[in-house]
């Protein structure tokens, strides 16, 4: 199915973008206050199905060459492997670690082994979906 | 080491993920599942002999104080099912080599099983009541892909049926947990068990208890809840139904047992007699089922139904040899089941039907085949030295122990029609006249009868190892008897 609406198709080269920037914020929100790797990865799959309304499948997968169960795979090897860092500290699993950092730019930042583990929950999300998203829509 | 008691539930998982990123290699696929397994047996043989030497063993996950994070739990019964399961799996693995074929192998086949595994053992092995039901989740996600995988018409009819039955059970498990989390406040199941204790086990505790009953009764086909059963395992392929029939009834019976043990032990007059008549009718409905067909696939899934009752019935009894006996049972019969359907499976490759009319004289061409099924059908009933047979006498022992007389001679009886059930599928496939069969390759028959050979070994050697098995069940059934041992393990760091 080709789409050739001019105006959704001009919009949508801004609008993933900003949808795209705030899936990033959130994902950084959520340690702290709502947000997090899933509403992240949930918001970041939504802008990639704005971008197949608006364009084609082909198109897309021309942009954006993905194997999408394949980062399904190194999202649950990120997840599993900050969860399992514990085991070489021979502390309970899943313990994190944190500490405070003085980064340029940022000033005096905390930084928490718990973000990886939420990349990994992040990217999960995005090769679920869109791996549901496409293999509903391929069939055309 | 902290966190040895996690090793089965990591390795299959991490297994699953890389299997995950070549998805076409097949050697590739076999060789690195193969190798996963072999690391998940020796982990949880580790597991095993350090819960015997140590005692149980705890862990909660984040380094959380014990009640408020999720605690994983490895008692001596839970390393020893986990245990089992491993060695299941594996062997079914290579019995997938030659039966499963390649179009299954390079859609994620491997990997669906490992992530069924990990969900496994680590229902097995966890002390979190929510917990639990995330892991019955990660099982049951990997057993949907399993039984659609391949796409015939008769999977795609049956998976619709299962997936809709299991949801409708997994939101009655959320909505109980919920229940049960706002009378007693805490998830942890040894922390349930203390408070449950203490306030005494109200009308409403005791309705969550059945709620959980019919919850996992519903997963463990008991009856009336097994209706789902019969025709949704016969629509995959053989190894899938090995993997469903030795391991998925189980971790039902598994969380029942935990349920009336620990949990709720507080009430044997409703609870534990309602598990009891339940029990009864389960096996009473697996052995009509199990006479009823002349269908191999049919008459061993019966035998599944059939077995949970037995099981069950010696839970309810909640004495010492009652519960000893529903762990050696427990065991026996997850090995049993796998060793049988391998076995079918290689006689549905040889015949090309599970038709048990249109086959027969099998004995003279394939008598390997033939006196292995005599071995795993005699063990299934129960004739001593083999498997089957202490666990029930334990169990129908408890039953006389506990008055329960018509139960335990209900017990006994069902043992004649389960042997009954499968020495008809050897006089009908082995003995009589030789019916033209569709054959098969030597190759793929010596495939598919070695691992289901070992199996079956597996099972005679449990039977013929009874005594020194005994401390390890012993111990098993001590702490299901006693659920203050298990709080103290859990609740004491």
């Amino acid at each position: 199915m080709k789409n050739s609406d001019v105006i959704i198709q001009t919009a949508t080269k801004v609008v993933f973008f900003i949808i795209f920037l705030f899936a990033i914020h959130i994902f950084f929100a959520g340690h702290y206050t709502p947000g997090g790797g899933f509403v992240g990865g949930l918001l970041t799959a939504s802008a990639l199905v704005l971008l197949l309304l608006a364009f084609d499948i082909r198109t897309v997968s021309k942009a954006l060459p993905f194997n999408y169960t394949v980062i399904i795979g190194i999202g649950l090897i990120l997840a599993l492997g900050t969860a399992s860092a514990s085991i070489l500290f021979d502390v309970p699993f899943f313990t994190h670690a944190y500490d405070y950092f003085d980064l340029p730019l940022f000033g005096k930042t905390s930084l928490h082994s718990a973000m990886l583990f939420d990349l990994g929950v992040y990217l999960v999300v995005v090769g679920a979906t869109m791996n549901i998203i496409l293999s509903i829509g391929s069939d055309d | 080491m902290t966190n040895l008691l996690l090793f089965p539930v990591l390795i299959p998982f991490l297994t699953a993920m890389i299997l995950l990123f070549f998805p076409k290699k097949i050697t590739a696929q076999r060789t690195v599942t193969v190798a996963g397994m072999t690391l998940a047996v020796i982990a949880s043989a580790v597991l095993v002999s350090v819960v015997l030497r140590d005692g149980i063993q705890a862990v909660t996950l984040g380094s959380w104080p014990a009640p408020f994070g999720i605690t994983m739990v490895s008692d001596p019964l839970s390393a020893v099912l986990v245990l089992t399961s491993n060695l299941i799996t594996l062997a079914i693995v290579f019995y997938s080599f030659r039966s499963i074929g390649e179009s299954r192998e390079k859609h994620l086949y491997y990997s669906a099983m490992m992530f069924m595994l990990a969900g496994v053992n680590g229902a097995f092995t966890t002390g979190d009541i929510f917990n639990m039901f995330v892991f019955f989740e990660v099982l049951l996600m990997a057993s949907y892909v399993l039984i659609v995988l391949g796409g015939e018409k008769r999977q795609l009819r049956e998976s619709i049926k299962y997936i809709l039955v299991n949801i409708v059970s997994s939101a009655l498990f959320v909505t109980t947990v919920a229940m049960l989390y706002s009378v007693t406040g805490t998830l942890n199941m040894a922390d349930i068990s203390a408070k449950v204790s203490e306030i005494g086990q109200s009308g409403i505790l005791t309705v969550i208890a059945v709620m959980l009953i019919l919850v996992f009764g519903l997963k463990g086909a008991i009856f009336p809840l097994y209706f789902w059963l019969p025709s949704s395992y016969a629509a995959p392929p053989v190894p899938v139904l090995a993997l469903f029939g030795a391991l998925l009834t189980k971790v039902g019976v598994y969380a029942i047992m935990r349920t009336v043990t620990l949990l709720f032990p507080h009430d044997p007059g409703f609870t534990h007699e309602l598990l009891m008549i339940l029990a009864v009718l389960t096996v009473v409905a697996g052995c009509i089922g199990a006479l009823a067909y002349y269908d191999l696939k049919q008459i061993v899934i019966y035998n599944i139904v059939i077995a949970v009752g037995v099981i069950l019935f010696g839970v309810a009894q909640t004495n010492m040899a009652g519960l000893e006996g529903a762990v050696f049972y427990l065991i026996h019969d997850m090995l049993i089941k796998a060793g049988l359907f391998m076995l079918i499976g290689v006689i549905i490759a040889i015949t090309g039907t599970s038709n048990l009319r249109e086959m027969g004289g099998l004995m003279k061409t394939y008598p390997g085949l033939a006196w292995t099924w005599l071995i795993a059908a005699f063990g299934l009933a129960g004739i001593p030295p083999l498997s089957g047979f202490f666990g029930k006498l334990l169990i129908v022992q408890g039953a006389f122990e506990a008055d329960n007389l018509w139960g335990g001679i209900i017990i006994l009886a069902s043992s004649l029609i389960v042997l009954l059930s499968v020495i008809r599928i050897f006089i009908h496939a082995f003995w009589g006249e030789p019916k033209p069969v569709k054959g098969t390759s030597a190759g793929v028959y010596r495939g598919l009868l070695i691992p289901a050979v070992i199996v079956t070994a597996l099972t005679v050697m449990y039977g013929v190892g009874t005594e020194w098995l005994r401390p390890l069940m012993w111990n098993a059934a001590e702490i299901l008897h006693q659920p203050s041992m298990y709080i103290d393990a859990v609740l004491k760091e």
